[in-house]
């Protein structure tokens, strides 16, 4: 956790945006992030962001709930408590097949949304900083990151360039910290006195 | 702004290239309107009809001409599944046609010309199924096929009550409905496809259209609903088992074609990349159709499990008669394999995102998948005509061969014969832009 300096652009479109991040990337600038009111098809690509590891995670857990379920229930029904059900065998698979089957998914979702939540530091009571409120409405809002050398004007100027309707240079927190969005003045409770 | 060059198309991260924007229009390179049908494809296809023909009459002397009646039966048994199979499969494609467009879907309009020409296959098979079917009701009159055509099923308690659905009558009527009624229903969806090629559509046009192809995709999905979706394989496979009776069993094999219709599109749609067609259609595509034969192939091992665990729970004598030769007797073997080659492969191997939009895996798994239902088809036929021993052989694969040369020949013609690219569907430019 610790105060960094941004730059950020808003663009209004999605078809500004996309040549937008390339020239930014190719002149060397580190983009912190852009977000989105949407999901933007390819824009991870164009960030040059690597594939998401969230899907092999997945596999394990799921794998993980099989061999749960298997081995408890063949451990259950073969050597802690056998039971005559029906004159079935003790060893009897295809009726645990259904329960394997739902723990394979209960494990395989409930583990993919907890690593998801990890990922992206969700959960309740984490506040992170809001570049711009109009993110979530209809502005696509693309960070830059400065180091000591960045000279913010240029940078402005670049992203003016580039398209940005609206550019601004912030310190903002970097990481997360406890708090509640409930209790935030909402940017339509400002009172702003309009000359 | 994308010009659709060959090289963009072929490029695996296309989406890297500059974004679409309004105010530039699309321009194609050059589009390959017509496919040619390879001397090669119609060498290999006329070969294959002639392996299918040779072993057809050695097995109509040997078999179909034998004095015993089981040889005979085994011999028509063989001709029906095959001949049920490749039907059902060529239906699947106009099946994924009408279901995209009720879901209005736009993706799959690229190749869409693909699963028209494998439709086009309908009435081609359907006549060759209704010849065999008509021919073992009413020319064989086999009772080791259809027991129920036979005087003890006059006077067998529960063959008496399903006497209303398994006679002679309602099996012709039924056959000649189904078959009739998936060809025409299927040729007013193409002919449709192909009238809208003349003019380019406006906005009015468009939508008349839009609307009218839905009218008849809906049209077809009500009759397949009730023939493949529930009747058809009943009246025609699972009555070969007169006494014996699952729900599922329509749904199984619908499951069962219709993976193997996706892989079979698949497969067109990856030879004519190579060949250098579609250039509209690429990974984005391919993708989705992979993601079709893994999520089917799942589907059908649910409803092939749900048949199996019921009747194993159950543990009623008059089910697991079914189940009793082919898990514990002599199809021991290719039961298990059909689970491996269905299930087990696609789970794994199609379960990556990278392996469906592999060219070389989705042929491999398409010709796996295909390969994989025909057993599938051969163990539901043939375990119940010949019980006591495994007849694949020879005949099995070559009857198949007739098959495949047949599918490959008209399937090239009819693919020949109009452009491979819907120029003027209002979704067209959905396809293009696809991204999965």
């Amino acid at each position: 956790m610790a105060k960094k300096k941004f730059v950020v652009g808003c663009f209004d479109d999605e078809a500004v945006l996309f040549p937008a991040v390339k020239k930014v990337r190719t002149a060397g600038y580190k983009i912190h992030d852009v977000y989105t009111p949407f999901a933007v098809h390819g824009l991870d690509h164009a960030l040059g962001m690597r594939e998401t590891s969230l899907h092999t995670a997945g596999f394990i857990y799921g794998i993980t709930g099989t061999t749960t379920a298997l081995s408890c229930i063949s451990w259950v029904f073969t050597k802690d408590w056998p039971l005559d059900i029906g004159g079935k065998p003790h060893f009897a698979l295809p009726a645990w097949i259904p329960i394997i089957f739902e723990l394979t998914v209960l494990f395989a979702a409930v583990g993919m949304v907890l690593t998801f939540c990890y990922i992206c530091q969700l959960a309740p009571f984490v506040k992170k900083h809001h570049f711009h409120e109009r993110a979530t409405d209809d502005l696509f809002v693309m960070v830059i990151e400065c180091t000591e050398k960045t000279n913010t004007a240029d940078l402005e100027a670049f992203l003016s360039n580039a398209g940005a309707v609206e550019v601004k240079t912030e310190i903002a927190e970097d990481g997360w910290w406890l708090g509640r969005y409930d209790k935030d003045e909402m940017p339509f409770q400002t009172n702003t006195v309009l000359a | 702004m994308l010009s659709w060059s060959k090289h963009d198309v072929k490029n695996k991260r296309a989406f890297d290239k500059p974004r679409l924007t309004k105010k530039k229009i699309f321009t194609m390179a050059s589009i390959r309107e017509r496919f040619e049908i390879p001397g090669k494809m119609k060498t290999w296809s006329l070969a294959l009809i002639g392996i299918g023909l040779v072993a057809f009459i050695i097995g109509l002397v040997t078999k179909g001409m034998s004095k015993d009646e089981h040889e005979r039966a085994i011999f028509l048994g063989t001709l029906m599944y095959n001949t049920i199979y490749w039907t059902l499969v060529c239906n699947a494609a106009m099946f994924f046609i009408c279901a995209t467009t009720m879901a209005w879907g736009g993706w799959q309009i690229s190749f869409r010309r693909v699963t028209e020409a494998i439709s086009t296959m309908v009435p081609i098979f359907g006549s060759i199924t209704f010849v065999v079917l008509i021919y073992v009701v009413f020319i064989g009159k086999n009772h080791d096929i259809y027991h129920w055509l036979s005087e003890e099923a006059k006077t067998d308690p529960i063959l008496k009550g399903k006497l209303g659905f398994l006679n002679p009558t309602f099996f012709f009527i039924w056959t000649t409905l189904a078959i009739g009624l998936w060809a025409l229903l299927g040729w007013r969806i193409r002919k449709l496809s192909n009238e809208a090629d003349e003019a380019a559509m406006n906005g009015v046009s468009g939508a008349a259209f839009i609307k009218q192809n839905t009218v008849r995709a809906a049209t077809f999905l009500v009759w397949f609903g009730l023939t493949v979706g529930s009747t058809v394989p009943w009246l025609w496979m699972m009555s070969i088992d007169a006494h014996w009776y699952s729900t599922m069993y329509s749904w199984y094999n619908f499951a069962s074609t219709f993976v193997a219709g996706m892989s079979l599109i698949a497969l067109w749609v990856v030879y004519l990349k190579n060949k250098g067609y579609l250039e509209y259609t690429n990974q984005e595509h391919l993708h989705d159709i992979g993601k079709f034969m893994f999520a089917f192939s799942i589907f059908w091992t649910y409803l092939w499990f749900s048949q199996y665990m019921l009747i194993w729970y159950s543990n009623q004598p008059e089910e697991t008669i079914y189940f009793k030769h082919r898990v514990q007797g002599p199809y021991k073997g290719i039961f298990f394999l059909n689970l491996i080659i269905n299930f087990i492969c696609p789970i794994l191997i199609l379960m990556k995102r990278a392996a469906k939009r592999n060219y070389t895996l989705i042929t491999f798994m398409a010709v796996l998948i295909i390969f994989g239902h025909w057993i599938d088809y051969y163990q539901q036929v043939m375990g119940s005509i010949s019980k006591d021993h495994v007849t694949l052989g020879w005949f099995d694969f070559g009857i198949l061969s007739l098959f495949v040369g047949l599918m490959i020949f008209f399937v090239s013609k009819s693919l020949a014969s109009k452009p491979l690219i819907p120029k003027y569907h209002p979704f067209l430019k959905e396809s293009i832009v696809h991204h999965t």
